[in-house]
């Protein structure tokens, strides 16, 4: 702050536009010029420090040592029987049946969702206020009761049949043999998450301009040609986050499906549970790790979905972390080279 | 086509064409000849219901009573007996994709490249091949001065290049009649003039357009006719010369004189 002192011309700052010319290339210009006459525009910027920053990083990075060093050492935790249960067949077993509930789920749930959506933009009043009431009802009942009914289906309906609506059936089923754990607790998840998905896409769509609605129809294009090919590709940007974000509760929301004797990942850490009581603990932390690993794949999926459909939407796409890496690696052996220059 | 020149038919048949939104009376009673190869410059104050009547020419607007014909055929409605049907969502499809429009606010896809952007509707509803549509959409992109940017997105061009764009998506779809809806009116005053360029190439090369302007220069330049809408109706209408420089309405005299 001393250099303010040197005399520099006020219009020979004004003439110049602001360069700034890196710190090290100045002092490489004139190394042993401390003093300098150099005008204002060349002279090096002390940026301003932060020492509240400093100590606010300081609290912050003891307080996460202490977390973790309780982590590693407290007996509690087992870590032994962790690593024994983590990878144990029945883990992955239950992890397969969560992987399967969670899948079908999420894509009978995002068809759904599409179709509600559509039907509550439409103009028929009565396509209207059906969806708007599946969206009411299922969005009010919880999960666990929407299981727990389907589960005791058979015994209101004991068969279903295809065929004229109140009149003759011509197909009949027998409803507890259609109906096992794993359909009943993927028919009552896809019916929850229909409900959420079709606010989700309808809040896509209603981001996408009304002109480009009309563009699409001034161009002669078929309404279901202008959905699939101009409407929903865009609203697909909005509608990516908010979906995961509800992707990543129905993951968690399967391990309510042990409650209709589905033994899923979470059931089978229950049931593994009750037979090793010791090993409560490390069982509950073997789930939390795999759920952890699942919402983290599911993210990083997010995150090259959501750069796909931010094509044209963006100026620029952002980088992907590997290209990150790959660019600061070249600065790093830049900034290297350059040091090594400055000093021979 | 062969039957319009022959009769002398106008291309564009609009009677007694009426629509309003809510109590706000937009059109009240239009009508409009324009014959092919014209170029028609509607003129008037904002809320004139310019827009409104370029939007029920391809049935972006249902009209609430009166009638627009294009070569000699009723849009989105059939006539018979003594009623008019609606027509099926199918056939108005047809019917607009002979009518190409242009967008205030160009209203290209964003998500699709310039060269999607043209050959979307030709693939899709004329049937090209997407190599045949690319060959056209490349001839086209040449004429509106653009050749070499079918890779970009349209966010990456600046206004006057995506509206360039946007006239060459139009054509594409080898349109008898061109609607423009105020085509110039989002741009940078230095952006205006490629657009215009383009527009009179269109017009020595023949295209029927109908476009809505404030540019009266334009109009005085280019146009076969001008006609002038002060609420819902026509209340002058002729040639350039006539409606621009001795405007018989005071209304028409009032909005020219602040406009010129």
């Amino acid at each position: 702050m001393s250099e303010q002192s040197i005399p520099a011309p006020p219009f020979e700052v004004a003439d110049r536009p602001p360069s700034r010319t890196p710190s090290a290339s100045a002092t490489s210009d004139a190394p042993s010029d401390t003093r300098s006459d150099a005008p204002l525009s060349r002279q090096r910027v002390i940026p301003l420090r932060h020492p509240g920053r400093w100590i606010a990083t300081a609290v912050v990075l003891v307080l996460v040592a202490q977390f973790a060093h309780g982590l590693v050492t407290n007996p509690f935790y087992q870590w032994g029987r962790f690593q024994y249960w983590f990878a144990r067949p029945v883990i992955l077993q239950g992890l397969l049946v969560t992987l399967e509930v969670a899948a079908l789920s999420a894509v009978l749930g995002l068809v759904g969702g599409i179709v509600l959506a559509l039907m509550r933009q439409s103009r028929n009043p009565i396509l209207r206020a059906v969806s708007w009431t599946y969206i009411w009802l299922f969005r009010s009942v919880p999960l666990i009761v929407v299981l727990l009914v389907l589960y005791n289906f058979s015994a209101l309906y004991k068969t279903l049949s295809l065929g004229v609506p109140f009149g003759p059936g011509f197909v009949h089923f027998n409803e507890s043999a259609l109906a096992t754990d794993l359909v009943v607790a993927t028919l009552g998840l896809s019916l929850n998450e229909a409900a959420y998905a079709a606010e989700v896409v309808r809040s896509g769509i209603l981001s996408v301009d009304q002109g480009q609605h009309e563009a699409a129809a001034a161009l002669g294009l078929p309404r279901g040609y202008q959905f699939r090919r101009i409407v929903l590709p865009q609203a697909l940007r909005a509608i990516v986050p908010a979906y995961v974000n509800q992707l990543i509760g129905l993951i968690k929301g399967t391990s309510l499906v042990f409650y209709v004797s589905l033994l899923d990942l979470f059931g089978e850490v229950q049931n593994m549970g009750s037979t090793y009581p010791g090993d409560v603990v490390p069982l509950l932390l073997v789930a939390t790790v795999w759920y952890v690993v699942l919402t983290s794949v599911v993210s990083v999926v997010q995150f090259y979905v959501e750069r796909h459909y931010s094509r044209g939407a963006l100026r620029t796409v952002p980088p992907t972390p590997l290209q990150r890496l790959r660019v600061s690696l070249r600065q790093l052996r830049e900034r290297a080279d350059f040091g090594s220059t400055v000093n021979s | 086509m062969s039957a319009v020149e022959q009769t002398q038919e106008p291309l564009v048949r609009i009677r007694g064409l009426r629509k309003s939104f809510g109590a706000n009376l937009v059109l009240d009673g239009i009508d409009l000849d324009v014959r092919e190869g014209e170029v028609t410059v509607l003129l008037g104050p904002s809320g004139s219901g310019k827009s409104t009547l370029l939007r029920s020419i391809n049935h972006l607007e249902k009209p609430d009573a009166g009638f627009v014909e294009v070569g000699g055929e009723i849009i989105g409605y059939r006539h018979h007996g003594s009623r008019l049907h609606e027509l099926g969502h199918r056939t108005i499809t047809r019917q607009r994709a002979a009518v190409g429009m242009v967008f205030q606010q160009f209203n290209l896809f964003p998500h699709l490249t310039v060269l999607e952007n043209i050959i979307e509707a030709p693939v899709a509803v004329r049937g090209l091949t997407r190599k045949s549509a690319a060959v056209q959409a490349r001839e086209l992109l040449e004429r509106v001065g653009l050749d070499g940017r079918e890779s970009a997105y349209p966010r990456q061009l600046s206004g006057g290049q995506q509206q360039r764009v946007a006239i060459a998506r139009a054509l594409a779809m080898e349109p008898r009649l061109l609607l423009f809806d105020e085509p110039t009116s989002a741009l940078d005053p230095e952006l205006v003039g490629e657009v215009l360029a383009v527009m009179r190439d269109l017009a020595l090369s023949g295209m029927t357009m109908i476009v809505v302007t404030h540019e009266i220069g334009f109009a005085r330049e280019v146009a076969d006719s001008v006609v002038f809408l002060d609420g819902g109706r026509v209340i002058e209408s002729g040639a350039p010369a006539d409606v621009l420089d001795n405007p018989g309405h005071d209304r028409a005299r009032a909005f020219l004189a602040a406009v010129l």
